[in-house]
């Protein structure tokens, strides 16, 4: 077993892993935090995608060892109280969720697609983008208004 | 109309805890003590078991049980059945092989179940399955469902010769030969139903606790029906009895249709937490799923049509093999006879029509309902049909649609195929829907992406479904081991907020604001107080679940029956309350009124004397809380017409969706944001299946598409947005006017984007899905 260190939604946290663990292990069953789903064995689906020192991970593609000394943020992460961030805020005004399984991964990813493509980003763009995070509820379209709307919210 | 009450597009209140990561999925669950459990799965699709050795797997480090089919039985639980009879044309039953949760001397497709190993971790369970050493004898597989039942095939199951379930004929056939013989014209079609994997994003997955002290059995299960899995796990499984099995589908994320049926896996975990005497969580994982959920579709089929020389429909002819896999799941018969035989009238006044229907057992997984189940496959057999119709007159395919559609006014119009429509206006949801598509724009368009070297094309779909299942009269006459009504339980607590326990259960539909919706409209609660409850058999009342577009359509008004028992007695209470005459008391908006007067008191009052009963109506029971039961008298038959525009590059075999356009009819929409989410969601899921979703097993049986690698789910960059409108007729048995929409989309869209296709490349057919690579074959082809 090793010991791992990370700061998780700006607490600082450490545990024991195997060298095998998944990042995703460690936050839902060493930390209990949920928000973050598994939806498949093969990093397609993108319903663990976390931030990882700033950026979107799919955190089943990476180990616990690998965060150790990282700065993550989960879906738990995004807000402290009743008010939701505006990327959350936008996928409740647009019914952008329907079962809300793959819906943490699509917020974090959204939130990552318009830190790095600002609050103007298109249809096309948000489309191409989230490629890699599959929804079998919405058919997509109130995530993609989601996601417009959202980068407007975030850009004040 | 309430604020926040019908009609109005109310943000969910479940979405809270969804985008906050706080909510409660089955494998969110852990419990003190707790073990993981792993199945050992068959990696062939056809052998004998000679000998399972589990002794070096029970001695590996962390392992509490290791147990198979032999256990199984020795602790009497029963096999898995299939809940409906189809009588096959022998007059027999059909043909229902004994499917134990734990193989017992033979598997029959790869990932069959042979043993499970529960251990102290998940990583244990797994390096200890490696452990057990199971001897096979290897027989040839059959996968192929169009020669499954050929002569000299090998048998699967002794109990079905020719590996067939049952030979299901129906309809006048000498009526309908005789149409044949003198009509003008015979279009004729041969296509295949592709076979997809349902997919829901989360694995289904178990969570199993036993009581010793109170001998009780609680599941938390991913599942859309948690009475059904109750009532068949103690009914025909002997897992517990009813009162001693407790089970909660918590949140369930996604279902369309893969968690209505009882598995192999949830009733294992369910019998080996009180077999080893501790808690036992299980999670598939997505390779799993693949291998192991019920799949859906994969018919193949002959359809043909009788004309008379001005297009009209005079006859219908369909064959269809439907492959059913290995075993049967729990409703694997009624698909591709009752929910598919039964819809292939469509919106036309087709005067005959006889299906015959062989469903055939083949060395693959179990083949259930998945999102439409059956109507989507009578619906792309008729709409694509419709259409090489409509090439063979020289009429264009929005006309002999509209010479074809059962005219407005000969509702309630009975079919030839069983079902009696009681609504429609097809005509007005096909006007709609070619202003929105632009339709007579269309050859600009097509003109305009030739000169870019593209081709357009451009297709119609008119279906209709039949759902809000069911008269459970009409569905034990066919052969339901089940009624189909559903239960409601509405209660005032003492301060006034509301609790609705219903028997459906919602994985991304929205009951908890739908239903809300519903009482807050005809008890004037506000919104806010009034909690929707679902999904715990300790908690409500009774229920048959969510599938079928049922909840609102029968659900809902089983919700609006306990409100309006409410509204009664709260009359007798405000009366006495009121000093006044009870048939003078009048309710609206959340309160009871003595007409004519300015006298009156609030829901809330009244449910607080109901519990406080100081000053009561001599005689009247005391609490604020009323049960109703619903069982429809008819199935509900939305229907509307898609029509979707594609461009296709012909050197590469790419199909873009340039629009989609949908008006379709649900009757009333409680909450129109809602409804159009399940528009665009259905759409989607049959674009899929149309353009990327092919589940392939090679001929060992192999399942080639496992992952999502090799399994093209739709993603965000596949599809349109959509243009979405309504056509809406009042459907008269349904209290709430209300019909269904969940599966529309999933029915509807296959067709509309395969005409679409066939129209740009002006080829008869192409078989689904229509990948590049097959379009792009079909292309050079036709030149």
């Amino acid at each position: 077993m090793l010991t791992v260190s990370m700061k998780v939604n700006e607490q600082a946290v450490s545990g024991e892993v195997e060298d095998r663990t998944l990042l995703v292990e460690f936050l839902r069953e060493n930390l209990r935090l949920t928000g973050t789903h598994v939806g498949c064995d093969t990093s397609q689906c993108g319903a663990c995608v976390v931030h990882v020192d700033g950026a979107s991970v799919k955190s089943c593609t990476m180990l616990a060892v690998q965060a150790d000394g990282c700065d993550v943020t989960t879906i738990e992460g995004l807000t402290n109280g009743a008010e939701l961030h505006p990327m959350q805020q936008a996928f409740k005004d647009n019914h952008g969720l329907q079962c809300g399984f793959c819906t943490p991964g699509m917020v974090m990813s959204a939130i990552d697609i318009v830190n790095r493509n600002g609050s103007g980003v298109d249809e096309a763009t948000v489309r191409k983008e989230l490629e890699g995070n599959i929804c079998r509820c919405t058919g997509y379209h109130n995530i993609v208004k989601a996601v417009q709307a959202g980068a407007k919210n975030m850009g004040g | 109309m309430a604020e926040n009450g019908i009609g109005a597009n109310v943000r969910r209140k479940e979405d809270h805890r969804f985008l906050t990561g706080k909510g409660n999925y089955t494998d969110d669950l852990n419990v003190a003590g707790q073990t993981h459990a792993y199945f050992v799965r068959s990696p062939h699709a056809h052998a004998t078991i000679n000998s399972v050795d589990t002794s070096a797997a029970a001695a590996a480090e962390g392992v509490v049980a290791v147990l198979t089919g032999d256990d199984l039985a020795a602790d009497g639980i029963g096999p898995l059945i299939c809940g409906v009879n189809v009588t096959s044309d022998d007059g027999e039953p059909h043909r229902a092989p004994v499917h134990s949760a734990l193989a017992q001397g033979k598997v029959n497709y790869v990932g069959d179940h042979v043993a499970v190993v529960i251990a102290e971790t998940l990583a244990q369970a797994k390096d200890a399955a490696e452990k057990v050493e199971v001897d096979y004898g290897i027989l040839p597989a059959v996968t192929a469902t169009a020669s499954a039942a050929d002569e000299g095939q090998q048998q699967i199951h002794d109990v079905a010769p020719n590996n067939i379930c049952y030979n299901w004929p129906f309809g006048d056939k000498e009526a309908v030969d005789a149409a044949f013989e003198s009509a003008h014209k015979i279009s004729s079609l041969d296509l295949i139903n592709n076979r997809m994997v349902t997919n829901a994003m989360e694995p289904r997955a178990a969570v199993g606790e036993y009581n010793s002290g109170t001998e009780e059995i609680t599941l938390h299960l991913t599942t859309q029906n948690p009475h059904v899995h109750r009532l068949v796990m103690s009914a025909f499984n002997q897992l517990a009895p009813e009162h001693k099995l407790r089970v909660v589908g918590p949140d369930v994320g996604g279902g369309f249709g893969v968690k209505i049926f009882v598995y192999a896996e949830e009733l294992v975990v369910g019998w080996a937490c009180r077999k080893v005497n501790r808690p036992v969580k299980w999670t598939s994982d997505r390779t799993e799923a693949f291998l192991a959920d019920a799949h859906g579709r994969d018919h193949v089929a002959h359809a043909e049509m009788a004309l008379d020389e001005n297009g009209k429909f005079l006859a219908m002819r369909v064959n269809t093999t439907a492959n059913l896999g290995a075993y049967l799941s729990t409703f694997a018969t009624m698909v591709p006879s009752y929910l598919y035989a039964f819809l292939l009238a469509g919106q036309y006044s087709t005067p005959l029509i006889y299906s015959e229907v062989k469903a055939v057992f083949t060395n693959t997984a179990p083949v259930d309902a998945c999102r439409g189940a059956g109507r989507p496959e009578a619906t792309f057999l008729l709409e694509r049909l419709v259409d090489v119709c409509a090439e063979d007159m020289g009429l264009d395919p929005a006309e002999i649609r509209r010479r074809n559609f059962i005219p407005v006014d000969a509702f309630p119009y009975q079919t030839p195929v069983v079902q009696c429509y009681d609504s429609g206006d097809y005509n007005a949801a096909l006007d709609k829907a070619l202003a929105l598509a632009d339709y007579d724009g269309f050859a600009g368009r097509a003109e305009e992406a030739k000169s870019r070297g593209k081709r357009r094309g451009i297709g119609l779909s008119s279906y209709v479904e039949a759902c809000g299942i069911a008269p459970s009269q009409a569905v034990g006459q066919l052969g339901a081991g089940v009624g189909l009504w559903e239960s409601a339980q509405v209660r005032f607590n003492p301060t006034g907020n509301v609790q609705v326990f219903t028997g459906t259960h919602s994985h991304g539909q929205g009951h908890e604001t739908t239903f809300a919706q519903l009482v807050t409209e005809q008890l004037g609660v506000p919104i806010e107080n009034i909690e929707v409850i679902h999904g715990d058999t300790a908690k409500t009342q009774f229920g048959m679940g969510t599938y079928g577009s049922r909840s609102l359509a029968v659900g809902g008004v089983a919700i609006a029956k306990a409100c309006e028992k409410l509204i009664e007695k709260g009359k007798k209470i405000a009366a006495h309350a009121l000093e006044a005459a009870e048939g003078d008391i009048e309710f609206a908006d959340g309160n009871f009124i003595v007409a004519g007067t300015d006298k009156a008191m609030n829901i809330a009052e009244v449910a607080f004397n109901a519990y406080v009963p100081h000053s009561y109506p001599e005689g009247l029971e005391p609490g604020f809380d009323e049960n109703a039961f619903f069982d429809p008298m008819n199935f509900s038959f939305p229907a509307g017409t898609h029509i979707c525009e594609v461009e296709v590059d012909p050197d590469t075999g790419e199909v873009e969706i340039v629009k989609y356009s949908a008006v379709d009819d649900f009757g009333k929409l409680i909450n129109p944001m809602i409804v159009e989410g399940q528009v665009h969601g259905g759409i989607v899921h049959g674009v899929g299946q149309a353009l990327l979703e092919g589940c392939q097993y090679d001929t060992d049986g192999q399942l080639v598409t496992a992952s999502y690698m090799d399994y093209a789910m739709p993603r965000a960059d596949n599809v349109p947005s959509f243009d979405v409108d309504y056509a809406p007729t009042n459907p008269p048995h349904n209290p709430l006017g209300v019909k269904g929409c969940g599966e529309a989309g999933a029915i509807g869209a296959p067709p509309a984007v395969i005409n679409a296709i066939t129209n740009a490349l002006g080829i008869k057919h192409i078989d689904m899905p229509a990948t590049p690579e097959n379009v792009w074959r079909a292309a050079q082809s036709a030149g």
